[in-house]
This record gives structure tokens, C-alpha cells and sequence, in this order.
């Protein structure tokens, strides 16, 4: 058998499928309520970006969707199971999670630290297998690693590490991937480079996306489902050219702007005029 | 356009990855990794049989080498197996838990200061084993505690309780590195204070008998100390090697390990409790031999290269640092030093250079 980063063939209802589910949860650090009795559904193959000013619990709810944080009522279903009771490997094989900043061990090498992204298909006895090889060293070469291999992920540029990181989660094979704000730090070219990359994963290899923006014109540009939240409520939700609008900026981010058609990709476009309130 | 000169210094060579598979077992192999414990066992294998020769009735190295397979001729053998090999086997266990101890503790915490020293571990396990000689023996009894059980048992409850004190403190739904060093830093003062105050209250006699044990010695161990801590290796190193791959995923953080699959918690919980009863059954042989677990590690992976301190190298290495510095405490100093005094005047130097010398930073 031949390893390929293929999606598997998922079932060909008319409706598409829910992959990902958050149901009346209630997510909090502590005393701190963040998020109180949110729905979301990640249907399958689609590409989601979740927006909203600082502190609007975005980045709370995609750890809880990636099981970083569990609710403290309410439940997470994955493939209609709900995630808290399913074994962390198993996750791990359908359900890939970038954090927002990861920390790469100094003197950890490409090929090494994506190679790690085969951990939970791999066992004690099983652990560097022909499939693995193989996965890892297409990972590399569609993220265009290849050459980057073996260098230290500390001696990367930022860009670099960025793709090596997305070239990692792409060689754990998972069907639906999670991505907390990963142009972060990055100057545009690169957040574009990026966001191209993860548009091709969804495009190309069929995988389920959902990712954390703060740039709202890439995240209307490359995501076809945009979700807007303001103190942990999800305000809008629908295509870009539904969720983005004068009033919503108003009232999510207190920002008076104009909203033009993008000259290059025709999606909605914000054009900041001043902050309001 | 400008033409640049590129000063960057050449990348270091990674090491050469070979994929080893056999029926339904695979794995990646390291020249570099695995080049290096061979190398250090067969040197201390060498300086073993080196030292077991030296002292007041000399023995040639291939007689010694001829004695321990039991070959020798009855004086000599006697000399050897009852009174010169108990110091040097527990000489190699002491470091090889070291070693392994100082690996696991600073992988996981991501921090090359973590080490049972820093974690206040050894500081714990002191201050039972002093309160024994200081409340409990007396001077008179205190030659003989060091052989008997009172001592290694409290300096082993001592290690564990501390142990178990840091890890209560510093759980916060996990276990985060900085939280258990600074946790563990915190302790250790307690204990090293704990110390200081058995000994302001003790007679010069204890008082004495105290130092030598806290500063870590091989002076007088028989094959009483050998045997317990070899079953106990003979358990937890194992474990400890099976913890591996777990732990080149726990490097990468929380999130991360657990975004791959992994059960933090109990990943983390391990870990710890495999590196805390390594060096707590190191000190309940030998006493507190300061330095090992936290040279040691950052000295292998410096050699081995990789992002981590490779764990047999790591144990085989601080076998060496412990019997080569016991060696020279006993053969090339006009006093007899106790062996840990000699481990961090030697390491420590070591490491310096190390890092001098090296790209890498400390973290």
C-alpha cells in the first residue's frame, strides 16, 4: 500500500456532513467566563475563519474545538462523538491543531520536528515505518521544505518556521485542521504565503480548516465562511460578503469604514475610516 | 545591487538519519547517537578496571579484567570483588541515575538548569538523611548508619516527600517547566536551611560525619548499597528509556504534545516521578553528588547532537564523571577527596568550555 495525503472519500449525502461540533459550551479560565453557550458547526471540506477584536474568546474557542480546553459545560462532538471522551490518539489522527506560537527545541531540524507530526500513528516498536517516510517526505516537498530539511527550525525565518510548522501538521494526516492565528508576526508576503499554503491544503487535499485571523481582508479573501465574535457571542456568520459589512465593523470592532469590492479577488474589502466610540 | 559576503557560519551537521526495519519493527538510527554511548562505555569500562587496580596493593589492568571474569588468583580476587569493585559499582549506578535523571528533568522542563540539584530534590533527601545522623545516631553510631539501612531509607523518603511537595505546588492542570523550577528552587532552600539548622545544633562529631555524607562519597560502600540501587536501576531505567519517544513530543509544550496525541498529565507525571526516584535511590547509595545530572546532559547532547539530551549517553556518561573523578580523588590528590567535590571541579570547568566553544545558547 502506497501512502498518500489523500482525503479519504467521506460519505456523498447531498447535506454535507458535520465534522466538528461545539454544543452550548461554556468555556472560562477559571472564574473568568470567556465564551457562555456557543453552537458552531464545521461542516465537511469547508474553510472557516474566525475574526473579532482582542479578547473576544476566538483563540478560547479554537482550543476548545482542538481539545486544548475543556468546557466547563457544554461538549465538543467530533464526527459525533463528543471529543472528551474519545482517546487523545485517536484525535490526533483526524483532528490536526497549530497553536499560536509553537515552540520548536533548539536544534531540532525540519525533517525532525515534521517527522513528529507522525507520533500518533506511530507506536513503540513501530516507529519510523515506510508510510511514514513517505508521508513526511511529501509533507516537505508540497510545503517546499525539501531543501530546508535539515537545518535547525532556529536558524528559519519566521515564514520559513511558519510553513515548516503547517508542513508538520500536514504529515499528521489529519482530515480537519485548526489553526490559531498562523500569520502572526509574519510581514505580508509571508501571512500570504501562508494562508495560499493552507488555501491549497483545503483546495487540494480536501481538509477541513478552520483558522484564527486578525486581518479581515485575507480572511475574506481565502475563507469561505466567515465567523465574527464580540465579548465570546458569535455575532454573524455566513459567507464574507454576508458577515462582512459598515454595520457589523461597527459593531463588533467600533470601526467606522467603507467596505469595497477587492480589485483582486472581488471579496469584500475593509476600508478603515476611524475608530469609533 | 550590492553584493553580500555571508558571514554566517556553516550549519551544523545534522546528524545522518538511517531507518532501521525489521518485520514489524522500525526505527530512525543516529551515527552520532549511537556512536557515543558505545564510545563512553567501553572508556568506562577502562577507567573502571583502571581504578579497581589502584591502591595500596597495586594490580595490573589486565589482571584486574582477568579477576572480575574470574580468572584472578584468590588475593587478588579477594581484593577486588570484596573490597574495590563495590565503590566502583556503586560509583557507575550513582552516575548512570544521575545521568538519566538530569536528561529526563531537563527535557521535560525545557530548561538545561532543571536537575534534581536545582529541583531541591538532593536538598530534601539531605536533610533526612542529617537529621538521622544528628537526632537519631550520634556520632558513635554514624560509621555505622552509613553502612546500615536508617540513612539511605530517610534520605530516600526525603527525596520522594520533597518530590511530591514540588509536584503538588507546581500542578496547575499540568505541569509547567518554569513553575517546577522555580517551585523546586524554592524548596530546595527549605530543605538546604533545614540543613544548616540540624547542623548549628548538632556536636562536631555529627556535625562532621554530616558534611562528608552531604557532600557525596564513595568512601566505605559494599555491596549493600550496590544491590539495592541496581534492582532499583535495573527498573526505573528502562521505564525511563520507554519514556523517549514521548518525550521528543513533550518538548514541543503542552499544546503541542497534545494537539499529537499524547496524554500530558500522565505523560508529565511519569516523567517526573521516573527522574525523582532515579536520583532519590542515587543519593540514599552515595549522598548528594552535586553536579552530575546537570553537566552531564547538556555535556551528551553537545556530543551526541539532536534537540535533546540522549538518555543512555546521558547515564553512561555520568557513570564515567562519577568513577573517573573518584579515581582521581583517590589516586592523583595528596588528600582523599570525597568524589563529589572532584565531579564539580571537574564538570563544571567541562561545561564552560562546552558552551564557550559552542554556537548554541544555554537554552
Amino acid at each position: 500500500m502506497t501512502a498518500t495525503l489523500a482525503h479519504p472519500a467521506t460519505g456523498t449525502t447531498s447535506r454535507p456532513q458535520v465534522r466538528l461540533a461545539a454544543e452550548q459550551v461554556r468555556l472560562a479560565y477559571g472564574e473568568h467566563v470567556v465564551v457562555d453557550s456557543l453552537d458552531l458547526e464545521l461542516t465537511d471540506g469547508s474553510f472557516t475563519a474566525i475574526v473579532g477584536p482582542n479578547g473576544c474568546g476566538k483563540s478560547t474557542l479554537l482550543r476548545a474545538l482542538g481539545r486544548l480546553l475543556r468546557p466547563s459545560s457544554g461538549q465538543v462532538v467530533l464526527d459525533g462523538r463528543p471529543i472528551a471522551k474519545t482517546p487523545t490518539r485517536e484525535v490526533a489522527r483526524v483532528l490536526g491543531l497549530l497553536p499560536q506560537t509553537p515552540i520548536a527545541p533548539e536544534g531540532l531540524t525540519v525533517a525532525d520536528l515534521v517527522a513528529r507530526g507522525r507520533h500518533p500513528h506511530q507506536s513503540w516498536l513501530r516507529q519510523w515505518s515506510r508510510d511514514d517516510e513517505a508521508v513526511v517526505a511529501e509533507a516537505l516537498s508540497w510545503t517546499d521544505m525539501t531543501d530546508l530539511a535539515d537545518r535547525p527550525v532556529d536558524a528559519l525565518s519566521g515564514g520559513q518556521r511558519q510553513r515548516a510548522w503547517i508542513s508538520m501538521a500536514l504529515a499528521q494526516g489529519t482530515d480537519l485542521l485548526l489553526l490559531d492565528e498562523p500569520t502572526t508576526y509574519l510581514d505580508l508576503s509571508h501571512q500570504i504565503d501562508v494562508l495560499e499554503l493552507v488555501a491549497r491544503l483545503h483546495a487540494e487535499r480536501g481538509r477541513t480548516v478552520a483558522v484564527v485571523l486578525h486581518d479581515l481582508n485575507l480572511a475574506a479573501r481565502y475563507a469561505q465562511r466567515l465567523i465574527a465574535m464580540k465579548d465570546g457571542v458569535m455575532v454573524a456568520s455566513g459567507t464574507p460578503a454576508e458577515v462582512l459589512t459598515e454595520q457589523l465593523l461597527d459593531e463588533v470592532f467600533d470601526l467606522e469604514a467603507r467596505v469595497i469590492p477587492d480589485p483582486v479577488s472581488d471579496t469584500p474589502m475593509v476600508v478603515p475610516v476611524r475608530r469609533i466610540r | 545591487m550590492t553584493a553580500t559576503i555571508s558571514t554566517r557560519a556553516p550549519e551544523r551537521r545534522p546528524d545522518k538519519r538511517r531507518t532501521l526495519r525489521i518485520g514489524p519493527l522500525s526505527g530512525v538510527v543516529r551515527s552520532r547517537q549511537l556512536l557515543l554511548p558505545v564510545v563512553t562505555a567501553v572508556v568506562l569500562v577502562l577507567v573502571s578496571a583502571l581504578s579497581m587496580g589502584r591502591g595500596d596493593y597495586p594490580i595490573g589492568l589486565v589482571d584486574v579484567l582477568r579477576t572480575v571474569v574470574g580468572a584472578g588468583d584468590p588475593t587478588q580476587q579477594f581484593i577486588v570483588t570484596e573490597l574495590r569493585a563495590p565503590r566502583i559499582v556503586v560509583g557507575v549506578l550513582v552516575g548512570l541515575a544521575l545521568g538519566v535523571s538530569g536528561a529526563l528533568i531537563q527535557t521535560f522542563a525545557r530548561n538545561p538548569l532543571a536537575s534534581p540539584d536545582t529541583l531541591g530534590i538532593n536538598a530534601g533527601a539531605s536533610a533526612a538523611a542529617v537529621a538521622v545522623i544528628v537526632i537519631g545516631g550520634g556520632s558513635s553510631a554514624a560509621g555505622g548508619l552509613l553502612g546500615g539501612l536508617g540513612l539511605p531509607v530517610a534520605a530516600l523518603a526525603g527525596g520522594l516527600l520533597t518530590a511530591l511537595l514540588i509536584f503538588v505546588l507546581a500542578w496547575r492542570g499540568g505541569v509547567d517547566g518554569y513553575r517546577l523550577v522555580l517551585v523546586g528552587i524554592g524548596l530546595g532552600s527549605v530543605g538546604y536551611a533545614l540543613v544548616d539548622w540540624l547542623l548549628t545544633r548538632s556536636d562536631i562529631q555529627d556535625a562532621a560525619a554530616a558534611t562528608v555524607w552531604l557532600t557525596g562519597s564513595l568512601n566505605g560502600r559494599s555491596w549493600d548499597q550496590a544491590w539495592p540501587l541496581a534492582t532499583a536501576l535495573l527498573l526505573l531505567v528502562p521505564v525511563a528509556l520507554a519514556l523517549s519517544r514521548v518525550l521528543g513530543v513533550l518538548q514541543f509544550g503542552e499544546d503541542t504534545a497534545r494537539a499529537l496525541g499524547v496524554r500530558v498529565g500522565l505523560a508529565q507525571a511519569v516523567v517526573v516521578l521516573v527522574a525523582v526516584a532515579l536520583a532519590a535511590v542515587s543519593v540514599a547509595a552515595a549522598g548528594p553528588v552535586q553536579f552530575v545530572a546537570l553537566v552531564v546532559p547538556q555535556v551528551a547532547v553537545r556530543l551526541a547532537g539532536g534537540s535533546r539530551p540522549p538518555l543512555l549517553a546521558s547515564g553512561l556518561l555520568g557513570a564515567l564523571l562519577v568513577v573517573g573523578a573518584d579515581l582521581l580523588a583517590r589516586t592523583v590528590l595528596p588528600i582523599a577527596l570525597p568524589v563529589g567535590i572532584v565531579t564539580a571541579v571537574i564538570g563544571a570547568p567541562y561545561l564552560l568550555w562546552l558552551l564557550v566553544r559552542g554556537r548554541r545558547s544555554i537554552t
